[in-house]
Protein backbone atom coordinates (compact mmCIF):
# COMPACT_ATOMS: atom_id res chain seq x y z
CA UNK A 1 0.00 0.00 0.00
CA UNK A 2 1.02 3.59 -0.57
CA UNK A 3 1.35 6.54 1.76
CA UNK A 4 -1.91 8.16 2.88
CA UNK A 5 -3.28 9.70 -0.27
CA UNK A 6 -4.23 13.36 -0.69
CA UNK A 7 -7.49 11.78 -1.91
CA UNK A 8 -8.48 11.39 1.73
CA UNK A 9 -8.54 15.14 2.32
CA UNK A 10 -10.27 16.20 -0.90
CA UNK A 11 -13.84 17.42 -1.08
CA UNK A 12 -16.43 15.04 -2.52
CA UNK A 13 -16.79 17.26 -5.58
CA UNK A 14 -13.02 17.05 -6.18
CA UNK A 15 -13.21 13.26 -5.85
CA UNK A 16 -16.07 13.09 -8.32
CA UNK A 17 -14.14 15.20 -10.85
CA UNK A 18 -11.23 12.76 -10.67
CA UNK A 19 -13.55 9.79 -11.19
CA UNK A 20 -15.02 11.44 -14.26
CA UNK A 21 -11.63 12.12 -15.85
CA UNK A 22 -10.39 8.66 -14.91
CA UNK A 23 -7.56 10.15 -12.87
CA UNK A 24 -8.57 7.82 -10.07
CA UNK A 25 -11.13 5.10 -9.42
CA UNK A 26 -13.62 4.68 -6.62
CA UNK A 27 -11.84 1.49 -5.60
CA UNK A 28 -8.52 3.33 -5.16
CA UNK A 29 -10.20 6.11 -3.21
CA UNK A 30 -12.18 3.74 -1.01
CA UNK A 31 -9.07 1.70 -0.20
CA UNK A 32 -7.11 4.88 0.56
CA UNK A 33 -9.78 5.73 3.11
CA UNK A 34 -9.67 2.27 4.63
CA UNK A 35 -5.92 2.62 4.98
CA UNK A 36 -6.35 6.05 6.52
CA UNK A 37 -8.85 4.66 9.05
CA UNK A 38 -6.41 1.90 9.97
CA UNK A 39 -3.73 4.51 10.53
CA UNK A 40 -5.56 7.22 12.46
CA UNK A 41 -8.70 5.78 14.02
CA UNK A 42 -6.71 4.45 16.96
CA UNK A 43 -6.14 8.13 17.79
CA UNK A 44 -9.60 9.50 17.01
CA UNK A 45 -11.83 6.50 17.83
CA UNK A 46 -14.33 7.99 15.40
CA UNK A 47 -15.59 4.65 14.07
CA UNK A 48 -17.48 2.05 16.09
CA UNK A 49 -17.71 -0.35 13.15
CA UNK A 50 -15.60 -0.44 9.99
CA UNK A 51 -16.85 -2.65 7.18
CA UNK A 52 -14.62 -5.44 5.86
CA UNK A 53 -12.38 -4.65 2.92
CA UNK A 54 -14.42 -7.07 0.79
CA UNK A 55 -17.66 -5.24 1.55
CA UNK A 56 -16.08 -1.89 0.71
CA UNK A 57 -14.53 -3.15 -2.52
CA UNK A 58 -17.88 -4.59 -3.64
CA UNK A 59 -19.55 -1.19 -3.17
CA UNK A 60 -16.64 0.61 -4.86
CA UNK A 61 -16.64 -1.65 -7.90
CA UNK A 62 -20.39 -1.18 -8.31
CA UNK A 63 -19.85 2.61 -8.16
CA UNK A 64 -17.03 2.45 -10.71
CA UNK A 65 -19.42 0.53 -12.95
CA UNK A 66 -22.10 3.24 -12.52
CA UNK A 67 -19.58 5.91 -13.49
CA UNK A 68 -18.46 3.96 -16.59
CA UNK A 69 -22.02 3.43 -17.73
CA UNK A 70 -22.95 7.09 -17.25
CA UNK A 71 -25.38 6.47 -14.36
CA UNK A 72 -23.39 8.41 -11.78
CA UNK A 73 -24.81 11.22 -9.65
CA UNK A 74 -23.23 13.63 -7.17
CA UNK A 75 -22.51 11.07 -4.46
CA UNK A 76 -21.51 8.08 -6.57
CA UNK A 77 -18.27 6.69 -5.19
CA UNK A 78 -18.12 9.12 -2.27
CA UNK A 79 -17.05 7.56 1.05
CA UNK A 80 -19.47 7.97 3.95
CA UNK A 81 -19.53 7.34 7.66
CA UNK A 82 -23.00 6.79 9.12
CA UNK A 83 -23.61 7.89 12.71
CA UNK A 84 -24.38 4.77 14.69
CA UNK A 85 -27.91 5.82 15.67
CA UNK A 86 -28.94 5.42 12.02
CA UNK A 87 -30.07 1.90 11.12
CA UNK A 88 -28.08 -0.11 8.60
CA UNK A 89 -29.37 -3.43 7.30
CA UNK A 90 -27.09 -6.25 8.45
CA UNK A 91 -24.58 -3.91 10.13
CA UNK A 92 -24.69 -3.66 13.91
CA UNK A 93 -26.20 -0.42 15.13
CA UNK A 94 -25.44 0.48 18.73
CA UNK A 95 -26.45 4.12 19.36
CA UNK A 96 -23.26 3.87 21.49
CA UNK A 97 -25.33 2.15 24.18
CA UNK A 98 -24.80 -1.13 25.99
CA UNK A 99 -28.55 -1.71 25.88
CA UNK A 100 -28.39 -2.36 22.13
CA UNK A 101 -25.60 -4.91 22.52
CA UNK A 102 -25.71 -7.35 19.60
CA UNK A 103 -28.47 -5.54 17.72
CA UNK A 104 -28.34 -5.91 13.93
CA UNK A 105 -31.14 -3.99 12.17
CA UNK A 106 -33.14 -5.97 9.61
CA UNK A 107 -33.67 -2.81 7.54
CA UNK A 108 -31.96 0.35 6.28
CA UNK A 109 -32.90 3.86 7.36
CA UNK A 110 -34.37 5.72 4.38
CA UNK A 111 -31.31 7.99 4.22
CA UNK A 112 -29.08 4.93 3.98
CA UNK A 113 -31.07 3.32 1.19
CA UNK A 114 -30.98 6.63 -0.70
CA UNK A 115 -27.19 6.81 -0.32
CA UNK A 116 -26.88 3.22 -1.51
CA UNK A 117 -29.10 3.90 -4.53
CA UNK A 118 -26.85 6.85 -5.40
CA UNK A 119 -23.77 4.61 -5.30
CA UNK A 120 -22.20 6.17 -2.20
CA UNK A 121 -19.66 4.03 -0.32
CA UNK A 122 -20.51 3.18 3.27
CA UNK A 123 -17.26 2.74 5.19
CA UNK A 124 -18.77 2.10 8.60
CA UNK A 125 -20.57 3.49 11.62
CA UNK A 126 -19.62 6.52 13.68
CA UNK A 127 -19.15 6.95 17.41
CA UNK A 128 -21.55 9.27 19.26
CA UNK A 129 -22.86 10.17 22.67
CA UNK A 130 -25.18 7.40 23.85
CA UNK A 131 -28.52 7.83 22.05
CA UNK A 132 -27.17 11.19 20.78
CA UNK A 133 -27.42 12.67 24.28
CA UNK A 134 -24.36 14.78 24.90
CA UNK A 135 -22.16 17.60 23.65
CA UNK A 136 -18.69 16.07 23.93
CA UNK A 137 -18.97 12.42 22.83
CA UNK A 138 -17.85 11.43 26.33
CA UNK A 139 -21.18 9.66 26.91
CA UNK A 140 -20.40 6.85 24.47
CA UNK A 141 -20.49 3.41 26.09
CA UNK A 142 -17.54 2.55 23.83
CA UNK A 143 -15.26 5.38 24.95
CA UNK A 144 -14.87 8.95 23.76
CA UNK A 145 -13.84 10.29 20.37
CA UNK A 146 -10.69 12.43 20.41
CA UNK A 147 -10.67 15.65 18.40
CA UNK A 148 -7.93 15.44 15.73
CA UNK A 149 -7.12 19.09 16.47
CA UNK A 150 -5.89 18.44 20.00
CA UNK A 151 -4.77 15.40 21.91
CA UNK A 152 -6.90 15.91 24.95
CA UNK A 153 -9.79 17.78 23.34
CA UNK A 154 -13.36 16.62 22.82
CA UNK A 155 -14.77 16.63 19.27
CA UNK A 156 -18.12 17.96 20.46
CA UNK A 157 -21.26 15.91 20.28
CA UNK A 158 -23.30 14.10 19.79
CA UNK A 159 -22.07 13.42 16.23
CA UNK A 160 -18.46 13.51 17.47
CA UNK A 161 -17.29 10.52 15.43
CA UNK A 162 -18.83 11.97 12.27
CA UNK A 163 -17.09 15.34 12.66
CA UNK A 164 -13.74 13.91 13.78
CA UNK A 165 -13.67 11.39 10.91
CA UNK A 166 -14.23 14.11 8.30
CA UNK A 167 -11.59 16.34 9.91
CA UNK A 168 -9.04 13.50 10.10
CA UNK A 169 -9.52 12.36 6.50
CA UNK A 170 -11.18 9.06 7.44
CA UNK A 171 -14.25 9.79 5.34
CA UNK A 172 -15.30 12.47 2.86
CA UNK A 173 -18.79 12.97 4.27
CA UNK A 174 -20.67 11.72 7.31
CA UNK A 175 -24.34 11.53 8.14
CA UNK A 176 -25.13 12.84 11.60
CA UNK A 177 -28.27 13.72 13.49
CA UNK A 178 -29.07 17.01 15.16
CA UNK A 179 -31.57 17.35 18.02
CA UNK A 180 -30.08 20.40 19.75
CA UNK A 181 -26.88 21.03 17.80
CA UNK A 182 -25.43 17.54 17.41
CA UNK A 183 -24.34 18.14 13.80
CA UNK A 184 -23.35 21.81 13.97
CA UNK A 185 -21.52 21.95 17.33
CA UNK A 186 -19.11 19.04 16.60
CA UNK A 187 -18.58 20.36 13.06
CA UNK A 188 -17.60 23.68 14.64
CA UNK A 189 -15.25 22.08 17.16
CA UNK A 190 -13.57 19.92 14.48
CA UNK A 191 -13.20 22.61 11.79
CA UNK A 192 -15.60 21.10 9.23
CA UNK A 193 -19.02 22.01 7.79
CA UNK A 194 -22.22 20.70 9.41
CA UNK A 195 -25.72 21.25 8.05
CA UNK A 196 -29.04 20.68 9.80
CA UNK A 197 -31.84 21.04 7.25
CA UNK A 198 -35.33 22.32 8.06
CA UNK A 199 -37.24 19.84 10.22
CA UNK A 200 -39.20 17.51 7.95
CA UNK A 201 -37.04 17.79 4.84
CA UNK A 202 -35.17 14.55 5.57
CA UNK A 203 -36.89 11.30 6.55
CA UNK A 204 -36.26 10.11 10.10
CA UNK A 205 -37.28 6.54 9.31
CA UNK A 206 -34.58 4.30 10.78
CA UNK A 207 -33.07 7.03 12.95
CA UNK A 208 -33.15 5.78 16.53
CA UNK A 209 -35.51 8.36 17.98
CA UNK A 210 -34.38 10.78 20.71
CA UNK A 211 -36.60 13.89 20.55
CA UNK A 212 -38.94 13.25 17.65
CA UNK A 213 -40.12 16.85 17.21
CA UNK A 214 -36.50 18.06 17.14
CA UNK A 215 -34.43 15.28 15.51
CA UNK A 216 -33.16 15.83 11.99
CA UNK A 217 -30.57 13.94 9.95
CA UNK A 218 -28.00 15.94 8.00
CA UNK A 219 -24.46 15.90 6.59
CA UNK A 220 -21.03 16.79 7.96
CA UNK A 221 -18.52 17.43 5.17
CA UNK A 222 -15.49 19.48 4.12
CA UNK A 223 -17.44 21.97 2.03
CA UNK A 224 -20.84 23.61 1.93
CA UNK A 225 -21.37 22.28 -1.62
CA UNK A 226 -20.82 18.69 -0.42
CA UNK A 227 -23.45 19.28 2.27
CA UNK A 228 -25.90 20.58 -0.34
CA UNK A 229 -25.27 17.59 -2.63
CA UNK A 230 -25.86 15.21 0.27
CA UNK A 231 -29.07 16.99 1.28
CA UNK A 232 -30.33 16.64 -2.29
CA UNK A 233 -29.77 12.89 -2.17
CA UNK A 234 -31.24 12.14 1.25
CA UNK A 235 -34.17 14.60 1.36
CA UNK A 236 -37.72 14.30 0.08
CA UNK A 237 -41.01 12.77 1.05
CA UNK A 238 -40.89 9.30 2.56
CA UNK A 239 -44.12 7.38 3.18
CA UNK A 240 -42.38 5.72 6.14
CA UNK A 241 -42.02 9.07 8.00
CA UNK A 242 -45.35 10.87 8.22
CA UNK A 243 -43.59 14.12 9.25
CA UNK A 244 -41.48 14.19 6.08
CA UNK A 245 -42.44 17.03 3.78
CA UNK A 246 -43.51 16.58 0.18
CA UNK A 247 -41.05 18.99 -1.42
CA UNK A 248 -38.58 18.89 -4.24
CA UNK A 249 -35.91 21.34 -3.08
CA UNK A 250 -32.63 21.66 -4.97
CA UNK A 251 -30.30 22.54 -2.10
CA UNK A 252 -27.53 23.54 -4.51
CA UNK A 253 -29.70 26.03 -6.39
CA UNK A 254 -28.45 29.28 -4.79
CA UNK A 255 -24.84 28.23 -4.14
CA UNK A 256 -23.33 30.32 -6.89
CA UNK A 257 -25.44 33.42 -6.34
CA UNK A 258 -23.71 36.36 -4.69
CA UNK A 259 -24.95 37.71 -1.35
CA UNK A 260 -24.81 41.37 -2.29
CA UNK A 261 -27.68 43.13 -0.52
CA UNK A 262 -28.60 40.14 1.70
CA UNK A 263 -29.93 41.33 5.03
CA UNK A 264 -28.21 39.51 7.88
CA UNK A 265 -29.05 39.91 11.58
CA UNK A 266 -26.72 39.34 14.52
CA UNK A 267 -28.76 38.65 17.67
CA UNK A 268 -26.98 40.25 20.62
CA UNK A 269 -28.13 37.55 23.04
CA UNK A 270 -25.72 35.07 21.41
CA UNK A 271 -22.68 37.27 22.06
CA UNK A 272 -22.79 37.77 25.78
CA UNK A 273 -22.33 35.31 28.59
CA UNK A 274 -19.68 32.62 28.36
CA UNK A 275 -18.38 33.40 24.89
CA UNK A 276 -14.60 33.07 24.63
CA UNK A 277 -12.71 36.17 23.41
CA UNK A 278 -11.05 34.18 20.61
CA UNK A 279 -14.44 32.94 19.40
CA UNK A 280 -15.77 36.49 19.53
CA UNK A 281 -12.91 37.90 17.48
CA UNK A 282 -13.14 35.12 14.84
CA UNK A 283 -16.88 35.80 14.63
CA UNK A 284 -16.35 39.57 14.29
CA UNK A 285 -13.85 38.96 11.50
CA UNK A 286 -16.36 36.74 9.69
CA UNK A 287 -18.93 39.57 9.83
CA UNK A 288 -16.40 41.81 8.09
CA UNK A 289 -16.05 39.18 5.34
CA UNK A 290 -19.83 39.03 4.87
CA UNK A 291 -19.98 42.83 4.70
CA UNK A 292 -17.15 42.79 2.19
CA UNK A 293 -19.36 40.56 0.02
CA UNK A 294 -22.09 43.17 0.10
CA UNK A 295 -24.29 41.77 2.86
CA UNK A 296 -26.04 44.29 5.08
CA UNK A 297 -25.32 43.18 8.63
CA UNK A 298 -27.19 44.65 11.60
CA UNK A 299 -27.46 43.79 15.27
CA UNK A 300 -30.85 42.70 16.53
CA UNK A 301 -32.48 41.28 19.64
CA UNK A 302 -34.02 37.87 20.32
CA UNK A 303 -34.78 38.22 24.04
CA UNK A 304 -36.34 34.75 24.41
CA UNK A 305 -32.99 33.15 23.54
CA UNK A 306 -32.23 32.96 27.25
CA UNK A 307 -35.20 30.65 27.75
CA UNK A 308 -34.41 28.26 24.91
CA UNK A 309 -32.17 26.02 26.99
CA UNK A 310 -34.90 25.41 29.59
CA UNK A 311 -37.48 24.75 26.87
CA UNK A 312 -35.14 22.28 25.19
CA UNK A 313 -34.17 20.43 28.36
CA UNK A 314 -37.84 19.89 29.16
CA UNK A 315 -39.09 18.96 25.68
CA UNK A 316 -36.18 16.80 24.50
CA UNK A 317 -36.01 14.62 27.65
CA UNK A 318 -39.81 14.34 27.73
CA UNK A 319 -39.84 12.99 24.20
CA UNK A 320 -36.81 10.84 24.97
CA UNK A 321 -38.44 9.28 28.02
CA UNK A 322 -41.28 8.10 25.77
CA UNK A 323 -39.06 7.07 22.84
CA UNK A 324 -36.66 5.10 25.03
CA UNK A 325 -39.47 3.13 26.65
CA UNK A 326 -39.04 0.62 23.81
CA UNK A 327 -35.68 -0.57 25.17
CA UNK A 328 -36.90 -3.31 27.48
CA UNK A 329 -34.60 -6.25 26.77
CA UNK A 330 -37.44 -8.21 25.17
CA UNK A 331 -37.27 -7.61 21.41
CA UNK A 332 -33.57 -6.85 20.92
CA UNK A 333 -30.40 -5.89 22.72
CA UNK A 334 -29.14 -6.97 26.12
CA UNK A 335 -31.38 -8.58 28.71
CA UNK A 336 -30.66 -9.20 32.37
CA UNK A 337 -31.54 -12.74 33.39
CA UNK A 338 -32.58 -14.14 36.72
CA UNK A 339 -35.28 -11.63 37.64
CA UNK A 340 -38.56 -13.02 38.97
CA UNK A 341 -40.95 -11.27 36.56
CA UNK A 342 -41.24 -9.08 33.48
CA UNK A 343 -41.34 -5.79 35.39
CA UNK A 344 -38.19 -6.54 37.40
CA UNK A 345 -36.46 -7.88 34.32
CA UNK A 346 -37.18 -4.68 32.36
CA UNK A 347 -36.11 -2.43 35.23
CA UNK A 348 -32.89 -4.37 35.71
CA UNK A 349 -32.08 -4.34 31.99
CA UNK A 350 -32.70 -0.60 31.65
CA UNK A 351 -30.85 0.19 34.89
CA UNK A 352 -27.80 -1.68 33.71
CA UNK A 353 -28.01 -0.93 29.97
CA UNK A 354 -28.36 2.86 30.00
CA UNK A 355 -25.50 5.18 30.94
CA UNK A 356 -25.78 8.03 33.48
CA UNK A 357 -26.70 10.86 31.07
CA UNK A 358 -29.43 8.80 29.40
CA UNK A 359 -30.82 7.91 32.83
CA UNK A 360 -30.78 11.57 33.87
CA UNK A 361 -32.73 12.57 30.80
CA UNK A 362 -35.25 9.74 31.12
CA UNK A 363 -35.83 10.82 34.73
CA UNK A 364 -36.16 14.53 33.86
CA UNK A 365 -38.59 13.69 31.07
CA UNK A 366 -40.62 11.28 33.18
CA UNK A 367 -40.85 13.90 35.92
CA UNK A 368 -41.88 16.66 33.49
CA UNK A 369 -44.63 14.47 32.04
CA UNK A 370 -45.86 13.05 35.35
CA UNK A 371 -49.21 13.85 36.96
CA UNK A 372 -49.19 17.24 38.65
CA UNK A 373 -46.12 18.55 36.79
CA UNK A 374 -47.22 18.28 33.15
CA UNK A 375 -48.73 21.80 32.99
CA UNK A 376 -45.89 23.47 34.83
CA UNK A 377 -43.15 21.89 32.74
CA UNK A 378 -44.09 20.20 29.48
CA UNK A 379 -47.07 22.36 28.54
CA UNK A 380 -45.30 25.53 29.66
CA UNK A 381 -42.24 24.61 27.58
CA UNK A 382 -44.41 23.94 24.53
CA UNK A 383 -46.05 27.34 24.95
CA UNK A 384 -42.70 29.10 25.22
CA UNK A 385 -41.69 27.11 22.14
CA UNK A 386 -44.50 28.89 20.31
CA UNK A 387 -43.19 32.26 21.53
CA UNK A 388 -39.66 31.42 20.39
CA UNK A 389 -40.96 30.42 16.93
CA UNK A 390 -42.86 33.70 16.68
CA UNK A 391 -39.78 35.65 17.71
CA UNK A 392 -37.79 34.04 14.89
CA UNK A 393 -40.65 34.61 12.43
CA UNK A 394 -40.64 38.31 13.35
CA UNK A 395 -36.87 38.52 12.91
CA UNK A 396 -37.11 36.94 9.47
CA UNK A 397 -39.52 39.68 8.41
CA UNK A 398 -36.50 41.93 8.59
CA UNK A 399 -33.59 39.59 7.80
CA UNK A 400 -32.85 36.93 5.20
CA UNK A 401 -30.70 35.09 7.71
CA UNK A 402 -29.20 35.32 11.18
CA UNK A 403 -25.58 34.60 12.07
CA UNK A 404 -23.97 33.79 15.38
CA UNK A 405 -21.11 31.62 16.68
CA UNK A 406 -22.00 27.92 16.55
CA UNK A 407 -20.44 27.29 19.95
CA UNK A 408 -19.46 29.77 22.66
CA UNK A 409 -16.14 27.94 23.11
CA UNK A 410 -13.58 26.02 21.11
CA UNK A 411 -13.09 22.30 21.80
CA UNK A 412 -12.70 21.83 25.55
CA UNK A 413 -10.64 19.23 27.38
CA UNK A 414 -11.86 15.74 28.06
CA UNK A 415 -13.36 15.58 31.54
CA UNK A 416 -13.67 19.35 31.82
CA UNK A 417 -17.47 19.40 32.00
CA UNK A 418 -18.46 15.85 32.90
CA UNK A 419 -19.02 16.55 36.60
CA UNK A 420 -21.67 19.21 36.04
CA UNK A 421 -24.41 18.21 33.57
CA UNK A 422 -25.76 21.75 33.30
CA UNK A 423 -22.36 23.18 32.31
CA UNK A 424 -22.28 20.59 29.53
CA UNK A 425 -25.78 21.60 28.42
CA UNK A 426 -24.55 25.19 27.97
CA UNK A 427 -22.31 23.98 25.12
CA UNK A 428 -25.42 23.91 22.93
CA UNK A 429 -26.77 27.30 23.89
CA UNK A 430 -26.21 28.74 20.38
CA UNK A 431 -27.61 25.77 18.45
CA UNK A 432 -30.67 24.69 20.48
CA UNK A 433 -33.02 27.56 19.48
CA UNK A 434 -32.74 26.45 15.83
CA UNK A 435 -34.17 23.01 16.65
CA UNK A 436 -36.90 24.46 18.85
CA UNK A 437 -38.14 26.47 15.88
CA UNK A 438 -37.47 23.74 13.28
CA UNK A 439 -35.16 26.02 11.28
CA UNK A 440 -32.26 25.16 8.98
CA UNK A 441 -28.79 25.93 10.34
CA UNK A 442 -25.28 25.42 9.08
CA UNK A 443 -21.89 25.72 10.75
CA UNK A 444 -18.93 26.67 8.58
CA UNK A 445 -15.33 27.08 9.81
CA UNK A 446 -14.38 30.72 10.47
CA UNK A 447 -10.82 30.48 11.74
CA UNK A 448 -8.85 29.34 14.76
CA UNK A 449 -8.65 30.44 18.36
CA UNK A 450 -5.69 29.14 20.35
CA UNK A 451 -5.04 26.70 17.52
CA UNK A 452 -8.56 25.23 17.63
CA UNK A 453 -11.38 25.72 15.11
CA UNK A 454 -14.23 28.21 15.48
CA UNK A 455 -17.55 27.87 13.62
CA UNK A 456 -19.85 30.48 12.12
CA UNK A 457 -23.53 29.52 12.23
CA UNK A 458 -25.97 30.71 9.56
CA UNK A 459 -29.67 30.30 10.33
CA UNK A 460 -32.50 30.86 7.86
CA UNK A 461 -36.29 30.72 8.06
CA UNK A 462 -38.08 27.38 7.71
CA UNK A 463 -37.43 26.01 4.21
CA UNK A 464 -34.89 28.79 3.65
CA UNK A 465 -32.19 26.10 3.52
CA UNK A 466 -30.90 27.35 0.17
CA UNK A 467 -30.32 30.83 1.60
CA UNK A 468 -28.39 29.44 4.58
CA UNK A 469 -26.26 27.34 2.22
CA UNK A 470 -25.79 30.30 -0.14
CA UNK A 471 -24.47 32.60 2.60
CA UNK A 472 -22.28 29.87 4.11
CA UNK A 473 -20.90 29.02 0.66
CA UNK A 474 -20.16 32.66 -0.19
CA UNK A 475 -18.37 33.07 3.15
CA UNK A 476 -16.44 29.81 2.70
CA UNK A 477 -15.28 30.73 -0.81
CA UNK A 478 -14.23 34.22 0.25
CA UNK A 479 -12.54 33.33 3.55
CA UNK A 480 -10.94 30.21 2.01
CA UNK A 481 -9.79 28.71 5.33
CA UNK A 482 -9.19 25.08 4.28
CA UNK A 483 -8.43 24.08 7.86
CA UNK A 484 -6.52 20.83 8.22
CA UNK A 485 -5.62 19.45 11.64
CA UNK A 486 -1.99 18.63 12.43
CA UNK A 487 -0.98 15.14 11.29
CA UNK A 488 -1.85 12.51 13.90
CA UNK B 1 -43.95 26.35 39.82
CA UNK B 2 -42.09 26.47 43.09
CA UNK B 3 -38.43 25.63 43.09
CA UNK B 4 -38.47 21.87 43.40
CA UNK B 5 -35.91 20.25 45.59
CA UNK B 6 -36.35 16.57 45.01
CA UNK B 7 -36.10 14.06 47.81
CA UNK B 8 -34.48 10.66 47.43
CA UNK B 9 -37.99 9.24 47.64
CA UNK B 10 -39.03 11.41 44.66
CA UNK B 11 -36.13 10.04 42.63
CA UNK B 12 -37.08 6.46 43.46
CA UNK B 13 -40.68 7.18 42.52
CA UNK B 14 -39.76 8.73 39.13
CA UNK B 15 -37.36 5.87 38.44
CA UNK B 16 -40.16 3.41 39.15
CA UNK B 17 -42.45 5.27 36.71
CA UNK B 18 -39.68 5.07 34.10
CA UNK B 19 -39.05 1.35 34.75
CA UNK B 20 -35.44 2.21 35.52
CA UNK B 21 -33.58 0.51 38.34
CA UNK B 22 -31.40 3.01 40.18
CA UNK B 23 -28.76 1.71 42.57
CA UNK B 24 -28.79 3.07 46.12
CA UNK B 25 -25.45 4.78 45.52
CA UNK B 26 -26.81 6.54 42.40
CA UNK B 27 -29.86 7.99 44.13
CA UNK B 28 -28.20 10.89 45.94
CA UNK B 29 -26.17 11.96 42.88
CA UNK B 30 -29.28 11.87 40.70
CA UNK B 31 -31.27 13.74 43.34
CA UNK B 32 -28.79 16.57 43.50
CA UNK B 33 -28.20 16.78 39.73
CA UNK B 34 -31.89 16.65 38.85
CA UNK B 35 -32.73 19.29 41.48
CA UNK B 36 -30.05 21.53 39.99
CA UNK B 37 -31.38 21.04 36.45
CA UNK B 38 -34.99 21.62 37.51
CA UNK B 39 -33.96 24.85 39.25
CA UNK B 40 -32.73 26.18 35.89
CA UNK B 41 -36.20 25.58 34.44
CA UNK B 42 -37.73 28.11 36.86
CA UNK B 43 -36.93 30.99 34.49
CA UNK B 44 -39.87 29.92 32.32
CA UNK B 45 -42.28 30.94 35.09
CA UNK B 46 -41.34 34.59 34.37
CA UNK B 47 -42.99 34.40 30.96
CA UNK B 48 -46.65 35.10 30.44
CA UNK B 49 -48.04 32.27 28.33
CA UNK B 50 -51.71 32.85 29.03
CA UNK B 51 -53.64 31.81 25.93
CA UNK B 52 -50.53 30.85 23.95
CA UNK B 53 -51.10 27.59 22.04
CA UNK B 54 -48.47 24.90 22.64
CA UNK B 55 -46.16 23.83 19.80
CA UNK B 56 -45.93 20.05 19.49
CA UNK B 57 -43.97 20.10 16.27
CA UNK B 58 -42.89 22.77 13.83
CA UNK B 59 -44.33 21.69 10.51
CA UNK B 60 -47.95 22.20 9.61
CA UNK B 61 -48.45 18.52 8.87
CA UNK B 62 -51.55 17.04 10.47
CA UNK B 63 -52.48 13.44 11.04
CA UNK B 64 -51.24 11.61 7.96
CA UNK B 65 -52.89 8.32 7.13
CA UNK B 66 -51.85 5.98 4.36
CA UNK B 67 -54.16 3.67 2.47
CA UNK B 68 -54.61 0.31 4.12
CA UNK B 69 -52.57 -1.71 1.65
CA UNK B 70 -50.33 -4.73 2.08
CA UNK B 71 -46.73 -3.71 2.61
CA UNK B 72 -43.63 -5.84 2.92
CA UNK B 73 -42.91 -6.67 6.55
CA UNK B 74 -39.56 -7.26 8.20
CA UNK B 75 -38.01 -10.66 7.66
CA UNK B 76 -39.15 -12.87 10.56
CA UNK B 77 -35.94 -14.85 10.96
CA UNK B 78 -33.72 -11.75 10.84
CA UNK B 79 -36.01 -9.89 13.25
CA UNK B 80 -36.26 -12.73 15.76
CA UNK B 81 -32.50 -13.13 15.63
CA UNK B 82 -32.28 -9.90 17.65
CA UNK B 83 -34.49 -11.10 20.50
CA UNK B 84 -32.62 -12.30 23.59
CA UNK B 85 -35.09 -15.17 24.23
CA UNK B 86 -36.98 -16.88 21.45
CA UNK B 87 -39.26 -19.89 21.46
CA UNK B 88 -40.00 -21.06 17.92
CA UNK B 89 -41.68 -18.17 16.14
CA UNK B 90 -42.26 -16.30 19.38
CA UNK B 91 -40.37 -13.90 21.62
CA UNK B 92 -40.27 -15.30 25.14
CA UNK B 93 -40.78 -12.96 28.12
CA UNK B 94 -40.70 -13.35 31.89
CA UNK B 95 -44.09 -13.86 33.55
CA UNK B 96 -46.19 -10.70 33.72
CA UNK B 97 -48.68 -12.10 36.25
CA UNK B 98 -47.54 -14.00 39.31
Amino acid sequence: MTEPSPETHASAREMRAKYETGETTVRETALAHLERIEKVDKHTHAFLTVLDEDQIIAQADAADEMIKSGEASALTGIPFLIKDNISTDGIRTTAASKILDGYVPPFDATVVSRLKDAGAIILGKGNLDEFAMGSSNENSAFGPVINPWGNNRVPGGSSGGAAAAVAAGETAIALGSDTGGSIRQPASLCGVVGFKPTYGTVSRYGLIAFGSSLDQIGPIARTVADCADTANTISGRDPLDSTSLDLDLDFTEYLDRDIDGKRIGVPREYLVEGIEPGVRSAFDASIAVLEGLGAIVEETNLPLTDHALAVYYIIAPSEASANLARFDGVKYGMSIEGEPNARESIEATRGSGFGPEVKRRILIGTYALSAGYYDAYYKKAQQVRTLIRREFQDAFQKFDALVMPTSPTVAFELGEKTQDPFQMYLSDVCTIPVNIAGLPGISVPCGLSEGLPVGLQVVAPQLGDRTALQIAHAYEQSANWKLTPPEL
Amino acid sequence: MNSPSLTEEDVRHIARLAALRIDDDEVETMRSQLSDILAHFQTLAELDTEGVPPTGHTTDAHSVMRDDEDMPALDREQTLANAPFVDGEFVRVRPVME
